[in-house]
């Protein structure tokens, strides 16, 4: 294990390297469950998690984190130390699956950056270029869940660095994954069963006719003058129902029934596949009579 | 030591405490797990992955806890070495912290539901020897984008695995173990689990909005694609399935020739006896086994055939759940439109 010397950083007055980083980070939903999962299987005596993030970087500044891994570590008071060989790894073993995530930064958790935070952060800046501090509170303080992402910019006096500044930068929390899984799912200590077709029809069903009677009652409610109207709701509501083709009633008719036709063609065909399957079967197997 | 005159020694009685494990009813698996599958999946569809499912064996449940992926093997024949460090690198760094080090199963990508090969069953097989309970799960994410978790685990069934050691596929044993193409594989019921930390951050991140991302994809209208797609293989497999009944055909009509031949041959050999008896002579066998007539013919293995009407009849399930959604979805439009 390799092992860094802490310093105590205590800053005055200093100078700023230049203007706001223009960087801004995305997560995917499966880094904060794979962080969550880690702090939960942590060593009993660890206070926090801390491991690296892996993704990849757009051309705009864009660094979108997409997989992460622990790295086992020993805070005490004054030393921090951080198991290098298992880092470099499991990021080998990480890039022969998918060769193209590579380091963006490093993540612990806990609120907040802490001063044994910028030796690390020191140590992920000679892997890569700009590294991603990512904090996830898993303590709750502030009764909320926090996540941040931090780059950070050394403060310079003269030629001594002096401290590490760490600036927060916009997060997006792209959950669409999460959400194409289902919040029920992920959202819940434990689900009894994946909801299957017609189930998640129904449930999506529903949920879209309570929107559309929130939105009819809202309506009703500007009519009669009960709630103020807000005009750019209302543009949307037009737009919403404007969008709807415009057929004739003949013209949709006759789609429709194209449709359901198509549809009760296939059914009747996959009943009828059944049947043959069923039927090859028992010839199959059947005695044979000589 | 135990006493031989006690009738069960302590080994046996170990032993026969090991067999009696409760049937397998339940996989429950980690939302970690969930989305680490789909996400090695979805990024590297339509090419099939595969990967490893960690977890523990707790009584009738089995439970995955993590999971890693596995690189996309060359054909090279060198990376077979590779490919068993990289398993046993993972699962010791893995170990270093904390997650369960233990082997429950694997999980493989598919293409809209085309799964059962003779593959999958010799590496059931494989795994079986090695491992107790061990269960396979498929994940296809072509049906993702329809706002399903197309998500199953698998297994195969006992009986269909003792007649698979004994390589014995032919009608008679089927018969006998009333093994039809439906008990080969069994599909177990998924439940989902997360802990309390990670339910607490996914219940402050839930966006605000009443509908999600999953409902957009459900209520899409199109779904010919999919339809389509879904016809085209049930087509091939229905052609493979012709093939085998050809094969079957051919194995019946042989065996009644011969059979006729053999029976036109004892009457003569009988003849000859009778005549070699009215001459004092002594009477041939009434076997010959030199002769080709009376060579076995082998009975083609029910194996494939089994495997396709498998795939044939989850195909058609799939086109039956599509087209049932198809209809709610287009009534809504019929009344959406005459308002």
């Amino acid at each position: 294990m390799a092992t860094a010397a802490a310093t105590s950083s205590k800053q005055t007055v200093l100078q700023y390297p230049g203007a706001a980083p223009s960087v801004s980070a995305r997560i995917h939903p499966v880094v904060l469950f794979n962080i969550c999962d880690a702090f939960v299987r942590r060593p009993d005596q660890a206070g926090r998690v801390i491991g690296t993030l892996l993704g990849s970087t757009s051309s705009d500044g864009t660094v979108e984190i997409k997989n992460s891994y622990v790295v086992p570590h020993n805070e005490s008071a004054d030393q921090v130390a951080l198991d290098i060989d298992y880092h470099h790894n499991m990021f080998v073993s990480h890039q022969k699956v998918n060769p193209k995530e590579v380091i963006v930064g490093w993540f612990s958790t806990g609120f907040g950056v802490s001063g044994g935070s910028s030796l690390i952060h020191e140590f992920y800046s000679r892997e890569v270029q700009n590294p991603i501090h990512l904090t996830v509170d898993s303590g709750f303080t502030n009764g909320e869940a926090s996540i941040k992402a931090y780059v950070s910019a050394s403060l310079t006096l003269g030629d001594r660095q002096l401290a590490a500044h760490f600036q927060e930068i916009p997060l997006d929390m792209r959950l669409i994954e999460a959400e194409r899984v289902g919040f029920d799912l992920l959202k819940n200590t434990s689900v009894d069963k994946i909801p299957n077709d017609l189930e998640g029809m129904e449930s999506s069903m529903e949920r879209l006719y309570t929107l559309i009677n929130d939105v009819y009652k809202y309506v009703d409610d500007v009519v009669e003058g009960r709630v103020q109207g807000d005009n750019n709701i209302g543009r949307f509501i037009a737009e919403a129902l404007a969008s709807l083709p415009k057929l004739s009633p003949t013209a949709f008719d006759k789609v429709f029934n194209d449709k359901i036709q198509d549809n009760l063609s296939l059914v009747y065909l996959s009943s009828l596949t059944r049947t043959q399957l069923s039927i090859a079967e028992k010839l199959n197997t059947a005695a044979q009579i000589l | 030591m135990a006493n031989p005159a006690t009738g069960r020694s302590f080994l046996q009685a170990m032993t026969s405490v090991e067999e009696v494990a409760p049937p397998l009813r339940v996989v429950q698996m980690e939302g970690l797990a969930v989305l680490k599958i789909i996400k090695h999946c979805k990024e590297f569809s339509p090419a099939l992955v595969t990967g490893q499912l960690l977890g523990l064996d707790v009584g009738s449940v089995l439970e995955v806890t993590n999971c890693f992926p596995f690189p996309t093997r060359e054909e090279d024949e060198e990376l077979e070495a590779d490919g068993a460090n990289y398993q046993l690198e993972m699962m010791r760094c893995l170990r270093e912290v904390n997650v369960d080090n233990n082997t429950v199963g694997w999980y493989q990508s598919t293409l809209l539901g085309s799964f059962q090969t003779a593959e999958l069953i010799e590496t059931f097989m494989n795994y079986q020897e090695n491992i107790r309970r061990c269960v396979c799960i498929i994940y296809d994410p072509s049906r993702s984008n329809q706002g399903v978790v197309a998500l199953k685990a698998l297994r195969l069934s006992d009986s269909f695995m003792d007649l698979y050691r004994s390589n014995n596929f032919n009608g008679e044993k089927l018969r006998e173990k009333k093994l039809s193409w439906v008990n080969v594989f069994e599909e177990i019921p998924i439940k989902v689990s997360n802990s309390a930390l990670i339910s607490a951050f996914m219940t402050e991140l839930e966006p605000d909005s009443p509908v999600t991302q999953c409902d957009f994809d459900r209520l899409k209208l199109s779904s010919a694609p999919f339809m389509e797609r879904n016809l085209e293989f049930l087509i091939e497999c229905m052609d493979d399935l012709t093939a085998e009944q050809n094969k079957f055909q051919y194995y019946y009509r042989n065996l009644s020739r011969q059979q006729a031949q053999q029976q036109v041959w004892l009457q003569k050999r009988r003849q000859e006896n009778m005549q070699r008896k009215a001459a004092g002579e002594e009477p041939l066998p009434e076997e010959d086994p030199s002769n080709p007539i009376f060579k076995p013919i082998v009975e083609p293995s029910r194996l494939d055939s089994y495997l396709i009407t498998n795939q044939i009849s989850n195909y058609c399930n799939q086109v039956n759940g599509a087209a049932g959604q198809g209809f709610s979805k287009l009534y809504l439009m019929k009344a959406l439109h005459e308002n």
